[in-house]
């Protein structure tokens, strides 16, 4: 590559990524100054953190955040169990109905809950779960698409070892757990990724089934807060934006290296 | 023996199938069947109408609206978040200044919820003194008025659908590139293989079920991802940038016309259907799983 | 013997805690939104536990359930699913839906004393025209708006306007827009004269327009609306005019949620927008300025807005009236005189705005007794049988003529078309 190359390369991702962090840039001015900077970029504004102040008093965002936390922790921990468990069904046990019921679940990789929010709605309120944390989980904890790419990763096993732990006693559940688990890490990071990104980021469906702070996730509870008629307050709404991601992007910005790495050593294949 | 594989089989798929079974088969059936009766409004029970709802389905300009703009954002971001990924995920696999702010910069749209930074949206768009106009502004241009006009809201929506995907589909990307090991262009560079014969012939076919997962992912997006428009346009002007989704859930939730919603709902099930159907045939073709 | 004594001994501290104990405790749920920014919130919060201070037996949990819409939402969902509130604050406009889903119950049952009628009698009538049909009331009003125009002073100034006079008409604000309209060396406008938002509700802000010209959105039962009608038309004419041919208004949709933030840059001059903006305005424009009726055409007129408290079906009659008990107390003049001031809605009893509290507020900043004034023109909020859909229906046709798809004339018939189609059911 020539050195007029690697310069044009360099700056195409300086510009790219430039573009990517604007929002969060915004966010971080407008938070630490006062409102009537937010469209006045003015470099000698004053700080101050009386936004983050305000916006803590309207809103319980530490029980929101921890409502989300549990959500997103619980999902996807339950998620891995399920499809775990029928991701080796289908990829090494025969059955009668194994076919036709793989491809409905194969149906489910598209039809999303998130779809189906009418009937899934009625079906909550008939088990009475309507404004529980158990109901904003319970129509993702199985879900077609980890089945599937768990599926994909075991059949790759190659069988011998499969019969080898089977020789040395193991049961069908032991091997799972010694051979297949072991070996779908990186499928399991790539899945729990994507999990928790739609978890963190899931608004609609909590946003019809709860009702209350003790059930609000974080998204939910920021979109009932910036809600009002009398105009967005860009400042306060950031200050609340950051306060509640600030977690997630202070532990990224720690483990950046460590995160990438390990997610890139694992790969998707 | 065998049955005992059998029913091995069944235990292991038996909780999973459930709840796939309860939250998406039963509750399509069940929108099936709602979607050809009445709305139940206060003591008013609903009763069978056959093909009434679809009827007025088919003329219902809304839907022939939102179904034209759904598959416009679909066309409009699938492909372009997914080579912006690609292209993401190849600028900072390579070691250069910066590279570590740059993968942070790209994993932004992943940790900021849309719902919230949505707002931020709102206020680049602003007319006037929102962030693209003031930039506008340094160069003479005139103000813009992106969301507020029917030709530029649903482009200006899926802006922002872009930026939150392809930063999050980068890091599968990335981890792929890592994958794929250098040797295999070095060889081809030695038999004298440009730069970009080696992406088009080894990289990209290699990359393949990576291109699967993050299309799937993408498709899905396309007709699930409504968050921002509830903060930035509300689906107008006059249903400009409205979704199916979107629609689903003002029929649905804010007038309480459960079995137009449920008919609504119908359409989106069975294009997503064809869809799922479509792209394994597709893909069935393109990626060798072993 | 030790076994009588036993039970004995059990039945006095039976009776002990009894007596003990107040009567049965009862348990309110109150679904309130905030639409206006501030502690709205936290002022509902104080006020509840103030009023079960002084009723132990009552057991009130406010929940702050989002904007309006999700709170609308979050009722009719709660109450679908067979746990509703006792009582909500939604939208008045929401009464028809309300009713036709079957989930509300009038206050007339509860207004039997003398001290009861000369409570409900004390509101003021123009946003009992919401909250009452068929001669019941279904509505209390608690936290009322209405639009009103401020302006800025200083740009008033800058542009040779007297400071002091706002626009009194419709041609005067076409007028008086033209001289405060800027535009830079390249051409392009830096000031615009004045901002009508248009995003989100638009129907709200041009019934404005619409009543100032005599005419009416809908009739008083919800079943009929008049879109098409002379009156309404022309005011659209009106509102799109002010863009195209006066070009003293941002073209397209202008949005609602950065209306306060453009009259703080200095965007726009005059901004037409809820009262309940008014303590915003008040913390955070950095010039002075002034606040004023809507400008008047044919005549003054304005729309009312804002919530009114439901009490809702399937309560027991015990909760029935600790809920009607607390509505009565949280609508009295000093408590209601405390909301208004935390949140900038307009007190919704003339009683409110004798108590002495208000009074010495309305000396120190005069500005809050425009809102109050202009009540006497002001009509009923747009409110029809499925409401949302056929108010749907005329924001989608005000959002087509303003972005130029569509002739006034033509939005707007089509918008009767499809709104008689939805209330021919009702009629």
């Amino acid at each position: 590559m020539s050195r007029f190359d690697r310069y044009l390369w360099n700056a195409g991702a300086g510009l790219l990524a430039l573009l990517w962090i604007l929002p969060l840039l915004y966010a971080v001015w407008t938070a630490f100054h006062p409102a009537a900077y937010e469209a006045d970029f003015t470099l000698t504004a004053p700080l101050t953190l009386e936004n983050f102040g305000k916006a803590w008093q309207a809103a319980p965002f530490g029980r929101y955040f921890l409502n989300t936390f549990i959500l997103v922790t619980g999902i996807t921990a339950a998620q891995f169990v399920l499809c775990t468990l029928a991701a080796y069904g289908f990829a090494r046990f025969r059955f009668p109905g194994r076919n036709i019921l793989f491809s409905l679940v194969l149906l489910q990789l598209m039809v999303m809950p998130d779809i189906l929010i009418v009937e899934n709605y009625k079906i909550i309120r008939a088990f009475h779960l309507v404004d529980t944390l158990f109901a904003v989980a319970l129509p993702y904890i199985a879900s077609g698409f980890g089945v599937f790419l768990i599926r994909q990763t075991f059949m790759t096993v190659p069988r011998e070892l499969d019969d080898a732990a089977r020789i040395e006693g193991a049961g069908p559940l032991l091997t799972l757990w010694r051979v297949y688990v072991p070996l779908a890490k990186p499928t399991y990071l790539a899945y729990g990724l994507v999990s928790v990104s739609y978890h963190w980021n899931n608004f609609l469906w909590p946003l019809i089934v709860t009702n209350s702070v003790e059930t609000r996730p974080v998204t939910v509870g920021l979109s009932v807060f910036a809600t009002t008629d009398s105009g967005v307050e860009w400042s306060v709404i950031n200050a609340a934006t950051l306060m509640t991601s600030a977690p997630l992007l202070i532990a990224f910005l720690l483990f950046q290296r460590q995160f990438v790495q390990s997610f890139m050593r694992a790969g998707i294949k | 023996m065998r049955k005992r594989e059998w029913i091995y089989g069944w235990l292991l798929i038996l909780p999973a199938l459930t709840l796939i079974f309860l939250f998406t088969h039963f509750p399509a059936v069940l929108t099936l069947l709602h979607s050809v009766f009445s709305t139940p409004r206060g003591r008013k029970a609903a009763h069978f109408v056959g093909p009434a709802n679809y009827e007025r389905m088919i003329h219902d300009p809304v839907f022939w609206k939102v179904l034209t703009n759904n598959l416009w954002y679909a066309l409009g971001t699938i492909p372009v978040a997914i080579a912006l990924a690609l292209l993401m995920a190849v600028l900072v696999n390579r070691p250069f200044p910066g590279r570590a702010l740059s993968r942070m910069a790209f994993f932004t749209p992943t940790i900021l919820p849309l719902i919230a930074v949505a707002n931020i949206w709102l206020f680049f768009y602003t007319p006037g003194f929102g962030l693209i106009d003031q930039i506008l502004g340094l160069f003479g241009q005139g103000q813009t008025n992106l969301l507020g006009d029917p030709a530029t809201a649903l482009p200006a929506l899926m802006v922002v659908a872009v930026w939150k995907e392809a930063g999050f589909f980068m890091i599968f990307y990335l981890a792929a590139l890592q994958a794929i090991p250098p040797q295999l262009a070095e060889a081809a560079r030695i038999e004298g293989a440009g730069r970009w014969t080696i992406f088009r012939r080894i990289t990209f076919p290699l990359l393949m079920p990576t291109t699967l997962f993050v299309s799937i992912n993408a498709v899905i997006n396309s007709f699930r991802l409504v968050d921002h428009i509830f903060i930035l346009t509300n689906g107008g002007p006059d249903n400009a940038s409205s979704l199916l989704l979107f629609y689903i859930y003002e029929t649905s939730f804010r007038y309480w016309d459960t079995a137009y919603g449920a008919t609504l709902t119908v359409v989106l099930l069975a294009l997503l259907c064809l869809l799922a159907i479509g792209q394994f045939f597709f893909f069935e073709r393109k990626v060798h799983y072993k | 013997m030790f076994d009588t004594l036993f039970k004995g001994a059990a039945t006095a501290a039976a009776l002990a805690l009894v007596t003990a104990l107040p009567a049965r405790a009862v348990d309110l749920q109150f679904y309130f939104p905030v639409a206006v920014g501030g502690g709205a919130a936290n002022t509902i919060e104080s006020l509840t536990d103030a009023y079960m201070k002084d009723h132990p037996d009552v057991k009130i949990d406010p929940i702050y359930a989002g904007s309006y819409q999700d709170t609308i939402t979050k009722v009719i969902t709660a109450a679908r699913g067979g746990n509703p509130p006792q009582i909500a604050v939604a939208l008045s406009v929401d009464m028809f839906t309300l009713l036709d889903d079957d989930l509300i119950l009038p206050f007339d049952d509860y207004v039997k004393t003398d001290a009861d009628k000369a409570w409900l009698d004390g509101f003021y009538p123009a946003f009992m025209e919401n909250s009452q049909v068929d001669g019941k009331t279904w509505g209390i009003p608690f936290q009322r708006s209405t639009p009103v125009l401020y302006w800025n002073k200083a740009a008033f100034k800058a542009a040779g306007l007297d400071p002091n006079t706002p626009p009194a008409t419709w041609q005067d604000m076409a007028a008086m827009g033209r001289k405060l309209t800027k535009t830079d060396a390249n051409g392009n406008v830096t000031q615009w004269g004045v901002r009508i938002p248009t995003s989100g509700f638009p129907y709200w802000l041009f019934q404005g327009l619409v009543a100032e010209n005599g005419g009416k959105l809908a009739n008083a039962e919800g079943t009929e609306t008049y879109f098409d009608s002379p009156e309404v038309i022309e005011a659209l004419h009106y509102l799109v005019d002010l863009s195209s041919k006066d070009k003293v208004m941002e073209p397209g949709i202008v949005d609602w949620g950065a209306t306060p933030k453009a009259f703080f840059e200095g965007h726009t001059a005059m901004m037409w927008t809820t009262t309940g903006n008014l303590t915003n305005v008040r913390k955070n424009a950095p010039f002075d300025f002034g606040v004023a009726m809507l400008p008047k055409h044919k005549m003054r007129g304005a729309p009312t807005g804002g919530g009114n408290f439901y009490l809702f079906k399937g309560s027991s009659p015990e909760q029935l009236s600790a809920a009607v008990d607390f509505i009565k107390w949280i609508t009295a003049p000093e408590q209601s005189a405390q909301w208004t001031m935390a949140t900038g809605y307009v007190a919704p009893r003339p009683a409110t705005w004798d108590t002495p509290t208000m009074k010495e507020y309305a000396q120190e900043f005069p500005p809050v007794l425009v809102a109050r004034d202009q009540l006497q023109y002001a009509t009923a909020e747009l409110s029809t049988h499925e409401n949302q859909r056929v108010t749907q229906i005329l924001n989608d046709a005000l959002a087509a003529a303003i972005t130029g798809q569509k002739t006034p004339e033509d939005a707007l018939k089509d918008a009767q078309q499809k709104a008689d189609a939805v209330l021919s059911a009702y009629r």
